[in-house]
């Protein structure tokens, strides 16, 4: 059988292909955009190419897999990016006391932020948008408190390694989110929590009076979201050896709203696509990168995102029924 | 010209279709200058669609609509406003974060000389009118720190303001103190005097017969009633709403509820003692044996639901406990209540009920989940066991457990929920119209399976505006009136007569 068309071949019926667009539409372009690639892009095959774009594309899916199990209450994370500067900020610090002891903090970091988040949301009552857009300015605020503002140079090799080192081939980095996107995967099928994340963001009411902790589950997913991201900082101070508070992370909360709703997640929550939302930030990265490598100006990318963005929302409109 | 004595307003022969719901059959209304007009009728009987229809929100499919004796097509709202039409609703539409006296002007903002917006008059006017209302606070504080009472009050000012001819009332007494009822009832005589048509929708019996001069009933869209309300006495109004002519001798057979249950153990397993929240109820005290079904009777508003809810530690209370088995919960809330054995199902199925966009699966397993997990991580073979078991007893028709549950049919949704409900192992279950929107055949089946339930030795309470259902589905009735228990039927009391009987008498 051949994969869903993007092409609406007669006989596949448009009900049929609105159902299944959504949820393959990510994979058919990501297919696509490879094997333009193979065909036009020199060198791309080339492991080394493969290499950096896989690198590149780890700290978005790291924060992607966060914030679609945030999407999935009906929420949104805006502070990742911040987290990320917060996680990245406190490396150094710690960094004299061990490289473990410097990544925990940089964890806990997280969790405090995710606390935050998770308790405006589920005890204060605030909306997701304006909770997590607190925390996006504060967090920022305090990672550049907490490195002076000023730029730090790495030299630790332990922690450097993790940004370095590979193995079997493949850097560790990359090894992590893939970990990282199987066990997240995991919660969602398998366990009571992603089943509870499930019903509290399909219909809070109803899992409310299923006895469903719904304040807690809230809570937890804000936690884990913000954790991500620490470790996407963390990761990224490793991979380029130096922390800079008021770059990393910038803006990473759109590549990862886009990576999450290109993938398939409705905004309306209820749904989580795991594996949709590593392949929606492939799918964004191959896309710059093509661009990239075929002499297109990076604002021509831009607005050619902007077009995925909308056709993935305009496709993922769902018939609500209720 | 109109002539002088024509109707306000009047309807003729009005339907209204909706998919699947005539909502409006040949209804006709008349509604006359200075007169205090009650429009009463139980859920689905089409009081909201008639009202829709008067201030232009819904265009009828049939029937006329005359306007002071001409006739009228209301092509939207504001035709109906221009026509001298407003309407209060029950919830408050004006902006909370805008100042009261902004709020009263809204769009009628007295100018300056310069064209703007003279604020010092509006506030000056605004709380020149509001003190007729008996409101005193400051206009120039945002409408929403006003208590709910107050706020719709300034939705009142608002309407009238406007010139109103025609004021129509959607349960305006449903959030006030009984001070505030006190102007307001104070504010419709003013009304009444200048000549305005009023139409009021209230459940309040005692309501309409202190301020409503005439009063339409409707029942399943259609008008079964109109007339003047003394000439009408309460439980002619009653029987007129729940449609069971006085004299119709008890007729066994009606649905699929057996006979009565026999309570083999004597100690309740559901105790509600003092159930008291502010403005919805006070002091509602009942028990339920095992293997006995309480039916909870009153009219729409009377405080079942809310009952339903407090029991399930879903509404906060103010005072009042709930004991299962003889053990008081502690702090009530879903989570506690679930825990002890209280099983709810809610009113509005599709709101509060079941997770549309989830499974079949995974709606059934939702409150069981950590009994079939270990250490959190669920065991798929442990929940198809559970869902297969439930999805034959309850004949649930779906084409697979991973059937979306927001594509089946009412009935299979309402049994997914029990399914639900029934996979905790209760010992109590709330069922809070269990059988509406659902086709006849899923209603016996709903029906022969609550009786089965209780066979089981199962306490259950059950909610429903269907007196029949109530009537033949219960051991015993607690007939709530305006939030309080206003009498108990048991044993040969059960029937629709004294259920009757108890709705209609007077607060005392």
């Amino acid at each position: 059988m051949t994969a869903p068309a993007v092409f609406k071949p007669r006989g596949v019926d448009t009900a049929t292909l609105r159902r299944l667009l959504p949820v393959y539409g990510v994979y058919v372009a990501l297919a696509l955009l490879v094997l333009f690639n193979i065909a036009w892009t020199d060198n791309f095959l080339a492991w080394n190419n493969l290499r950096i774009q896989l690198v590149q594309v780890t700290p978005v899916v790291i924060v992607a897999l966060g914030m679609a199990l945030v999407i999935g209450t009906e929420g949104i994370d805006l502070s990742v990016g911040s987290v990320m500067a917060l996680g990245a900020a406190l490396i150094p610090l710690y960094l004299g006391y061990g490289t473990v002891p410097a990544i925990l903090l940089a964890v806990v970091g997280g969790i405090v932020v995710g606390l935050v988040n998770g308790s405006l949301v589920a005890f204060v009552g605030l909306q997701p948008i304006v909770a997590t857009l607190a925390m996006l300015v504060a967090g920022r605020g305090v990672a550049l408190v907490l490195s002076d503002g000023k730029y730090k140079d790495i030299r630790a090799k332990d922690f450097l390694a993790i940004g370095t080192d590979a193995f079997l081939g493949v850097p560790y980095t990359v090894w992590i989110a893939a970990v990282l996107a199987a066990v997240v995967g995991f919660v969602v099928r398998r366990t009571v929590f992603g089943r509870r994340l499930l019903a509290v963001g399909d219909n809070r009411a109803a899992a409310q009076l299923a006895g469903v902790p719904v304040k807690r589950v809230l809570i937890t997913v804000y936690v884990i979201a913000a954790v991500l991201a620490a470790v996407a900082g963390v990761i990224q101070v490793s991979r380029i050896g130096s922390a800079d508070a008021s770059r990393i992370g910038l803006l990473i909360e759109l590549s990862a709203i886009t990576a999450v709703v290109v993938g398939g997640t409705p905004l309306t929550g209820g749904k989580v696509r795991v594996l949709g939302t590593v392949a929606g930030a492939f799918l964004m990265q191959l896309l710059t990168a093509t661009m990239i490598a075929n002499n297109l100006k990076d604002s021509t990318a831009q607005m050619v995102q902007a077009v995925i963005i909308l056709v993935a929302v305009y496709t993922a409109r769902e018939r609500r029924t209720r | 010209m109109s002539a002088p004595d024509a109707p306000l307003l009047e309807v003729a022969g009005v339907s209204k279709q909706f998919p699947g719901v005539r909502a409006l059959d040949d209804v006709s209304f008349t509604l006359r200058a200075g007169e205090v007009h009650a429009l009463v009728g139980e859920n689905g009987a089409g009081k909201s669609t008639l009202i829709k229809v008067l201030t232009g929100v819904y265009q009828p499919d049939g029937g006329d609509l005359r306007h002071l004796g001409r006739p009228v097509t209301f092509n939207g709202p504001l035709d109906a406003q221009a026509a001298g039409i407003s309407t209060i609703y029950q919830e408050v539409n004006l902006v909370p974060l805008m100042s009261v006296a902004r709020n009263l002007f809204l769009g009628r903002e007295p100018r300056n000389r310069l064209g703007l917006v003279d604020v010092g008059r509006m506030n000056r006017d605004a709380a020149e009118i509001l003190a007729g209302y008996g409101i005193t606070s400051d206009v120039r504080r945002p409408l929403g720190l006003m208590a709910l009472g107050a706020q719709q009050m300034v939705a009142l000012a608002r309407a009238v303001m406007v010139d109103a001819r025609v004021v129509v009332m959607d349960e305006p007494t449903s959030s006030l103190e009984p001070r505030e009822v006190e102007t307001l009832f104070g504010v419709i005589q003013r009304l009444h005097e200048r000549g305005v048509g009023i139409i009021y929708v209230s459940h309040r019996l005692d309501e309409l017969y202190r301020i409503c001069d005439r009063v339409t009933v409707l029942r399943d869209g259609r008008l079964v009633h109109t007339g003047l309300i003394k000439d009408l006495d309460r439980l002619q109004l009653v029987s007129h709403m729940l449609g069971r002519p006085m004299s119709e001798v008890r007729k066994a057979g009606f649905t699929s509820f057996g006979g009565e249950h026999s309570a083999a153990d004597s100690r309740p397993v559901l105790r509600a003692d003092g159930l008291s929240s502010r403005h919805k109820l006070t002091g509602v005290s009942f028990e339920v044996l095992p293997g006995e079904v309480v039916g909870l009777g009153g009219l729409l508003g009377a405080g079942r639901s809310e009952t339903i809810k407090a029991v399930a530690g879903a509404l906060p209370l103010d005072q009042g406990t709930v004991e299962v088995d003889g053990k008081a919960l502690r702090r009530p809330n879903p989570v506690a209540a679930l825990k002890a054995g209280i099983a709810v199902q809610p009113e509005d199925r599709k709101a509060e009920g079941i997770a549309l966009g989830l499974s079949v699966r995974e709606n059934i397993a939702l409150a069981v989940l950590p009994r079939l997990a270990t250490a959190g991580i669920v065991s798929e073979r442990r929940i198809d066991k559970i869902v297969e078991t439930f999805m034959q007893r309850l004949r649930i028709k779906a084409s697979s457990p991973h059937q979306r549950v927001g594509d089946l049919s009412g009935g299979n949704q309402q049994k997914v929920l029990l399914a639900r409900l029934l996979a905790t192992g209760p010992k109590v279950l709330l069922l809070d119209e269990p059988t509406r929107g659902i086709d006849v055949g899923a209603k016996a089946e709903v029906q022969a399976l609550i009786d089965e339930l209780a066979a089981e030795g199962l306490g259950v309470v059950l909610v429903s505006s269907d007196a029949e259902e109530l009537i033949e589905g219960s051991d015993r009735v607690v007939v709530l009136r305006d939030g309080a228990v206003a009498g108990m039927l048991r044993g040969d009391e059960v029937t629709t007569e004294h259920l009757m009987n108890v709705i209609a008498t007077a607060a005392s």
